[in-house]
């Protein structure tokens, strides 16, 4: 605007603000805060965790291309939204999970997450979470197996369940463990925190490494790229709650401790990379605090009541139904009018 | 034909409202036509209905029961445990088999209790004389097709249950980590519905191992 | 009065043009509920069919009988009578279907689009063409539940009519015989109907676009 040749009359409609950050920019910034979790993610389950991101990315970027209009197709992938979405559903998904349901999570992710609402920025869901959701409801013995993390050494080491034909089941080949979640909830056996701050732990590949969940974190909310009201609330929420439920029934029962709930299971990449999407959560600052309380409060009641031991999946969904409800009550009132 | 769509239309057309009595009048000839209707279906098909409802239970009975060719009900009432002939089942019921001379087996009881989605209702044969379940049968449940119907569709689990001990509480542990008599391998995926069945066996157990009577004092077929 | 070929019409609508549940969405409580497998949505369909065709025959031969006060509640009435016979008929005949089928025979009772056709349909015209239009409009019901029943077998369970189509490796998709399963694949078959709709629309205004233009074209 200000190599304009005449600048002492600027004719513009609204905004007049403009800022840097487009969508592509924003999907950038997310993009470079999950390379730690996904380095971890390929660190821990090896090749495995590499087919399976491709898979479901390629999942999620052929369903955008098919169903976007021919001319607006080129548009549509570059903003690279879709490839993102494929990228956090595989991070959701255990090591072991046959290819082809990674491939049709990405694609019910973009096609019932997204287009059927009519593309980016018209979702009530977050479409990662509604994919995963459905492989869940779908398969759902196949999304708990769990494969144990393993090594440097056995980066090479592939799950042969990975290659089941369409349609078919997994051969699995290695003992399924469970995780630490899961070990809490069944077992009533804890893990220890290095574990799980380091990450190799079972569970979903890109959720068992707190520590690189944590960095990519960090970058997105000093990029001030996500809303920090988010986290924060769901950080304080869940981590009274689960202190208050641990203080009522006592140590030795299966209530986790604070750290323990922040640390484990999806909190964290739930937190920073799925409820703060900024489509689907509330506009208003207000409103994001209720959101992060609401999810916080959730996701540790359903993993000690409910009947799956991790919960921040459905935590975050709920949320997701209840944002319309949050902006239209948090609007800021007009000044000088009566509610 | 013409003459009756007339009709229709100069009836819509006026003003004056049929009567209150012509209306009853007209309810009340569809009703008691209606009821007559529903009686004869009724009469029609109850002899089979009943016939299925019978053989269902029967062979449900049977099939906990092994060796088992007659059976009666049991009726738990003033502390006492009583042959009954009535139709129908309340949970204060429990059967009795007989082998072909009419000697006595052993019981199946029933019971119920919340699953992961809905009542299930479980009917199990129980020996007395060594004190061990002879089988399980799931007569109705609503538990996720695919995984918690394993317990009537898994052969393996179902078949856990044949002579086993019940003197000590039965419990259901994972998946190949059974080392007691008394524990029950549960359904990898299903583990809260194989609890469930579990915990509806041993609460009926316990309702009625202090009603059953001495051992030799069973209540003798009544061949009527 | 209207010629043969308009009772055909009457009946030949509720297949596709009117079809009750992809055009009316009409009867959504049994599509929903009963059609975890293909036999049970056949079932489903016959029950429908038989107590529409009966209630549309009577309601239609007793028009000019039934006072418009109380038409609702008569109507109800001879519908309750046929699901009756239906019910009572399942229990006798087909114990285990009639389990499984369970509450949602008596709520045919419910169903709208039964309701709906007495009102719309067979309190107005005369018995031929109501009885024409019931049969259509409840064959239009059960090929529906058909569809739905039909995928929701297979993908759900790998099998058709019981026959298993993918031998034991086969991995269900439990979700298609749970409820949301249920929504799912309705969702998405009047997705799929609406589409071709105004696919072939479009493809009928193009064919008779370019004969038009082929008209002007050979009248020069």
């Amino acid at each position: 605007m200000m190599n304009n040749k005449d600048p002492k009359l600027l004719l513009q409609s609204a905004p007049l603000l403009r800022q840097e950050l487009t969508t592509p920019a924003a999907m950038k910034d997310v993009w470079i805060a999950l390379l730690p979790a996904t380095a971890a993610a390929l660190w821990f389950f090896g090749l495995s965790a590499l087919l399976l991101l491709v898979t479901s990315i390629a999942g999620a970027v052929l369903t955008e291309w098919v169903f976007t209009d021919k001319d607006k197709r080129r548009f549509a992938i570059s903003d690279t939204s879709a490839g993102l979405t494929g990228l956090l559903l595989g991070l959701t998904l255990p090591p072991g999970l046959p290819l082809w349901m990674a491939f049709l999570g990405g694609s019910v992710s973009i096609g019932l997450g997204k287009v059927i609402w009519g593309g980016l920025g018209t979702n009530l869901f977050n479409p990662a979470l509604l994919g995963r959701a459905f492989l869940l409801g779908t398969f759902p013995i196949a999304m708990t197996t769990w494969g144990p993390a393993g090594g440097p050494g056995e980066f090479f080491q592939i799950h042969s369940s990975n290659f089941a034909w369409p349609l078919m089941q997994g051969q699995y080949d290695a003992l399924s463990t469970a995780t630490p979640l899961g070990l809490m909830k069944f077992e009533h056996e804890t893990t220890a925190l290095g574990s799980l701050f380091m990450g190799n732990t079972a569970g979903s590949i890109g959720e068992t490494s707190s520590l690189f969940l944590l960095l990519g974190g960090l970058f997105l909310l000093l990029r001030r790229s996500i809303d920090w009201r988010i986290p924060a609330a769901i950080f304080l929420t869940a981590s009274l709650f689960s202190l208050i439920m641990l203080l009522i029934n006592g140590a030795d029962s299966n209530f986790p401790s604070p750290l323990f709930t922040l640390f484990s299971g999806g909190l964290l990449l739930g937190t920073f990379f799925m409820a703060t999407d900024p489509v689907t959560s509330p506009l208003t600052p207000r409103g994001c605090w209720i959101f992060g309380i609401g999810i916080g409060f959730l996701v540790v009641l359903i993993r000690l009541y409910g009947g799956l031991p991790e919960g921040m999946l459905y935590a975050i969904l709920l949320m997701n139904a209840a944002t319309p409800l949050i902006d239209r009550y948090t609007q800021p009132k007009i000044f000088g009018r009566k509610s | 034909m013409t003459d009756k769509q007339d009709n229709i239309k100069t009836s819509s057309i006026t003003t004056e409202e049929p009567s209150s009595s012509r209306l009853i009048f007209s309810m009340a000839v569809a009703g008691f036509i209606s009821g007559i209707i529903i009686i004869a279906i009724y009469m029609l098909t109850f002899d089979t209905i009943k016939e299925n409802k019978a053989r269902e239970l029967r062979e449900a009975v049977f099939k906990v029961l092994p060796e088992v060719s007659f059976m009666q009900k049991l009726h738990f009432m003033d502390n006492k445990l009583g042959v009954v002939k009535a139709e129908g089942m309340d949970d204060e019921m429990i059967f009795a088999g007989y082998d072909k001379q009419g000697k006595f087996i052993g019981y199946a009881i029933q019971g119920k209790g919340p699953g992961f989605q809905d009542t299930i209702h479980v009917l199990f044969g129980y020996l007395s004389s060594n004190q061990n379940i002879t089988g399980m049968e799931i007569l109705d449940s609503r538990e996720t097709p695919g995984l918690g119907d394993k317990i009537f569709k898994d052969m393996d689990f179902v078949g856990e249950f044949i002579n086993l001990p019940i003197s000590k509480e039965i419990k259901a542990v994972k998946k190949g980590k059974k080392t007691q008599e008394n524990e029950i391998d549960a359904i990898t995926g299903a583990t809260i519905s194989s609890k469930a069945v579990v915990r509806i066996i041993n609460i009926a157990f316990n309702k009625w191992s202090s009603r059953l009577p001495q051992q030799g004092n069973e209540p003798l077929l009544d061949k009527n | 009065m209207a010629t043969d070929t308009s009772a055909y019409e009457e009946m030949i609508k509720g297949l596709w043009r009117d079809n009750p549940v992809f055009v009316q969405v009409l009867g959504m409580c049994p599509m929903l509920a009963v059609t975890n497998s293909a036999i049970n949505a056949v079932v489903m369909g016959l029950a429908t069919f038989f107590v529409l065709v009966g209630s549309s025959f009577l309601v239609s031969s007793f028009k000019q009988w039934i006072p418009k006060q109380v038409r609702i509640s008569l109507y109800i009435i001879i519908i309750a009578t046929f699901v009756t016979v239906v019910d009572y008929s399942l229990l006798a005949l087909l114990p285990t279907i009639h389990k499984e089928l369970g509450a949602f025979i008596p709520l045919i009772v419910a169903n709208c689009m039964i309701l709906g056709r007495q009102e719309a349909f067979a309190s107005k015209h005369n018995v031929k063409y109501a009885v024409m239009d019931a049969v259509g409009m409840s064959a239009g019901f059960m090929i529906a539940l058909f569809a739905l029943g039909s995928v929701r077998e297979i993908l759900g369970v790998g099998a058709f009519f019981g026959i298993d189509l993918f031998g034991a490796n086969f991995e269900p998709w439990v979700i298609m015989i749970l409820p949301p399963g249920g929504f799912l694949t309705l969702g998405l078959l009047l997705l799929f109907f609406n589409w071709f709709t105004e696919r072939r629309r479009e493809f009928l205004l193009k064919v008779a676009e370019s004969s038009r233009v082929a008209y002007v074209d050979g009248d020069k």
